[in-house]
Formats: C-alpha cells, structure tokens, sequence
C-alpha cells in the first residue's frame, strides 16, 4: 500500500470549512474567530516548519540533534503548563517545577521505551524518538498543567480550611492532604479516560495515521497501546512529581500556607 | 519563666509588640476591626512570617516542630472551620465528656451534621475540639461573638476553670467592655498595630 499524498489544493478544501466555522462564530457573537483563525495559521506554519525540521533530522541522523529538538520541545511544553495556571507560582518555580517535573518524568518513559520496547538503531533514530517524545510531551503537558492549575486553584480557595488544620497542629501534609490527592487525580482523568474508550470511542490519532500511512492494522493497534501505557505512566509520574513539589512549596520550612508564593496568572 | 513571653513581635504591619502573660493569668486585647488583634495572633502561633520571638515557658517557638507548636499554643480563630461532613470526624481523640457537659451538649453532638450547625453550635465546638489538642496556652479571637447570653457564660466559665487547673495564660480577643471586666486581669488595646495598656 502507497500513501496517497496530499496536494495543497486538498489541504485548502479543509480550510475552507475552518473559514466556514469562523464566519458562523462571528455570526453567532461568540468571539473566538481570532483565536480560531489565529490557531488555525499557527498550525499550519508550525506544522510546515517541523516538516523541514524532520527532513533535516532523518537525512542527519545525530545524537546532537535530537537533544535540541527534545530540549525545545520540553522548553515550549514547559512554558506552556505555566501560562495556563490561573495562579502560578512566583519565580524561577513557576517555570521550574512543571518542566523540571515533565523532565523527569517524559525523559525517563521515552527513554525506556526507545531501548528496552521498541530497541531502535540507533536508539535515538529519529523516526521514533521525535514522535513519541512529542506524544509524550502533548499528554504529560495537560497531566501536570491540569494537576497544579486544581491544586493551586483550590488552596487559594480553601486557605482558611488548610489554615485551620495548621492551628490544630496537623502537618503540611495532612493539612493539604486532600487537596493534593484531588489535584493529583485531575491530571489522571484525561489519560485514564482515553484509555477506557479507546478503540470504541475514539480511534487514537497516531494509530490512523499509521494506518492511513498504509501500516498493517496490528502493527498500528501494537504502536497505539505501546503510546497509550507510556503516556499513562509519563503523564502519573510527572503529575504525581509536580503536583506534590508544588504542594510543598505551599508552605514554608516552618509549614506556614504561603499564598503570596503565588500570583495572578493568564487566562 | 513559666507563661507566654512575646519579644518584639512584627508581622504584616504590626507591632513591634512585647507582652508577658504569666502561667494562669488572663489578658484581654481590644481594638477596632483592623487594628491587627487577629493578625497578631496569628504570629504568635507562628501562621504568618514575623520577625521577634515567642516563648512559652521558656522554649522559643523555633525551637519545636511547628505542629507541636501549633498544638501547644492553642489558636481559637474568629471563624472555626470544618470540612468533615459529621462533627465528630474533625476530633482525633474522644472529646472529654465534662469539657462536653460544660459547654452544654450531650453526647450526641459528634454525630451531627456540621451542614446544620448554627454559628453558635460552630463556635462552641470550635473550643471543645481545640482543648481537645490539651493546649498550654490559649490564644482565643472573639470566642463568645455569636453566643446568646447563657453560653457566654458558659463559655467564660469553661476557661476560667480550663486556665486555673492547667495554669495557661490566655489571650482574649474582645470587643464586650462588661466582659472584659468579667475576665480579665489586665487589658490592652491594639492602636495602629502596637499595644497600649489600657
């Protein structure tokens, strides 16, 4: 089987329905044609820019290079998980702990799945480390950016509570005890959700692709479940780390809850 | 010295303040809404950053464990706060039954639903579950605010008995003139964040 590729004329069939839908926003009153258009015209060029990227990388294969790449895409993820944190907080923190913690966390699965799972030559060819670290990166992002915005988001709200606890002598720990177990498992939700429809729902995109790229079925349902552990277990891992670092930084080394650690974030 | 010393206490805003309430004495603090009383108390059971130093019966506050300290210390806030949806769950420990008795409950009390507390049921069990923790100081902000007449009483009397058998000093936030005649051995006021004997 031959891919069939896909001409520029094909691609702007389906941006005219994009186009359709902005002019039915605006219709409507809804607001979010910019934003719409705006997205829609960033994935195009980042798309496009990533293809030549790709070209680039398959015909060079090096260790170099993949590094970049890899610390781009944890760069951008990271700045990501922080702009969408209601309140973030101050500091090198804000930044720090979602990427520290999608480090750790996504390096180590991919890490494992690109020399003991899959065994490429070399183990860091190109073909499948960028995929998978960028399918890694998109979940684990959301993991660790919904945990904190929850955990953050509720300790604001539920300060008197948390202080409470604290004039009762509980510890940081239990004092926050169930606000972190809540934040932990809101990151949980997506993955474990995805997991559950997964082939009766929903057809996981990386699958398609693949068999629309003309893989045989099973090879791609082999893929797809391959992706679907190691984004489980990056996306726990990595939200387990951030929520519970971000939870202790809540407090001071004399376990006071230190709200004005945080500050007022973007959207 | 057996007691509570308080050594240039600062914290957003206030003070410096210094106090010594000594084992079993009872000293009551008044001041317009603002003035930093709750603040105050909140430093010294060391829920906020402070510069200055607090001391119950000669250990400094830094010296122990927060938890401990917080234990210890025993803070009453203006609001208590429960989470649980029964009253008993908020306790670690059984509630001593004459401790219930003299706030004027039975037994039944810890199965309530905290839903249906009234304020005064609230501020009431505040206490009973705060001198459960067997504090050595009492630091109480407003204790009586939404109490009718016969349970201020109560209230007053609980503490009475509570500072004389263990011999804790108390702070007591009060706005109530006759009750502060009532119960305290000395009285200050917070004006602009420092306290002036009144």
């Amino acid at each position: 089987m031959d891919l069939i590729s896909l001409s520029a004329f094909d691609l702007s069939l389906a941006a005219i329905l994009v186009l359709l839908l902005a002019g039915i926003s605006s219709w409507m009153g809804l607001g979010v044609e910019r934003s719409l258009l705006v997205a829609a015209a960033r994935t195009v060029v980042q798309l496009l820019l990533i293809g030549l990227v790709l070209k680039a990388v398959f015909t060079n294969i090096h260790l170099v290079w993949m590094t970049i790449i890899a610390l781009v895409m944890l760069l951008v993820a990271g700045r990501e998980v922080m702009v969408r944190q209601h309140r973030r907080f101050k500091g090198i923190w804000g930044f720090g702990l979602g990427t520290t913690s999608m480090f750790i966390s996504t390096f180590t699965v991919t890490l494992l799945s690109l020399t003991v799972v899959i065994n490429a030559h070399p183990w860091y060819a190109p073909q499948y480390a960028i995929p998978l670290l960028g399918m890694m990166f998109g979940n684990t992002m959301n993991g660790i950016a919904l945990g904190l915005d929850r955990l953050t988001q509720t300790a604001w709200q539920s300060r008197t509570i948390i202080e409470g606890r604290l004039m009762l002598g509980y510890n940081w720990r239990e004092a926050i005890g169930d606000i972190h177990r809540d934040s932990v498992r809101a990151g949980l939700i997506p993955i474990i959700n995805a997991m559950a429809v997964a082939g009766i729902v929903s057809l996981p995109g990386m699958m398609t692709g693949q068999i629309l790229a003309g893989a045989r079925p099973m090879d791609a349902v082999n893929y797809q479940i391959l992706i679907m552990f190691m984004i489980a277990a990056g996306t726990g891992f990595g939200t387990v780390v951030a929520v519970t670092f971000g939870a202790r930084r809540l407090f001071d080394h004399r376990e006071r809850l230190r709200l004005d650690r945080l500050a007022k974030g973007g959207q | 010295m057996q007691g509570l010393r308080i050594e240039a206490l600062e914290s957003n805003g206030i003070g410096p303040c210094s106090l010594e309430v000594a084992a079993g004495e009872c000293v009551c603090v008044s001041g317009a809404s603002g003035a930093g009383k709750s603040l105050m108390l909140r430093a010294i059971a060391d829920l906020d950053p402070h510069h200055g130093k607090v001391f119950l019966n000669d250990l400094e506050c830094n010296t122990m464990n927060p938890g401990t300290w917080r234990r210890k210390v025993g803070l009453l806030p203006a609001e208590s706060q429960w989470w649980h949806e029964t009253v008993g769950e908020h306790f670690r420990d059984e509630p001593d039954s004459s401790i219930l008795v003299a706030l004027g409950f039975e037994g039944d009390v810890l199965a309530y639903q905290v839903m249906r507390l009234s304020s005064g049921e609230r501020q009431r069990l505040g206490l009973l579950r705060l001198l459960c923790n067997q504090p050595r100081t009492l630091l109480l902000d407003e204790p009586t605010s939404s109490l009718d007449a016969e349970n201020i009483r109560r209230v007053e009397r609980l503490i009475e008995d509570y500072r004389t058998q263990y011999q804790t000093p108390v702070i007591w936030v009060s706005h109530d003139q006759q009750q502060i005649a009532r119960i305290s051995d000395r009285h200050y006021r917070i004006v602009d964040g420092k306290l002036e004997e009144a």
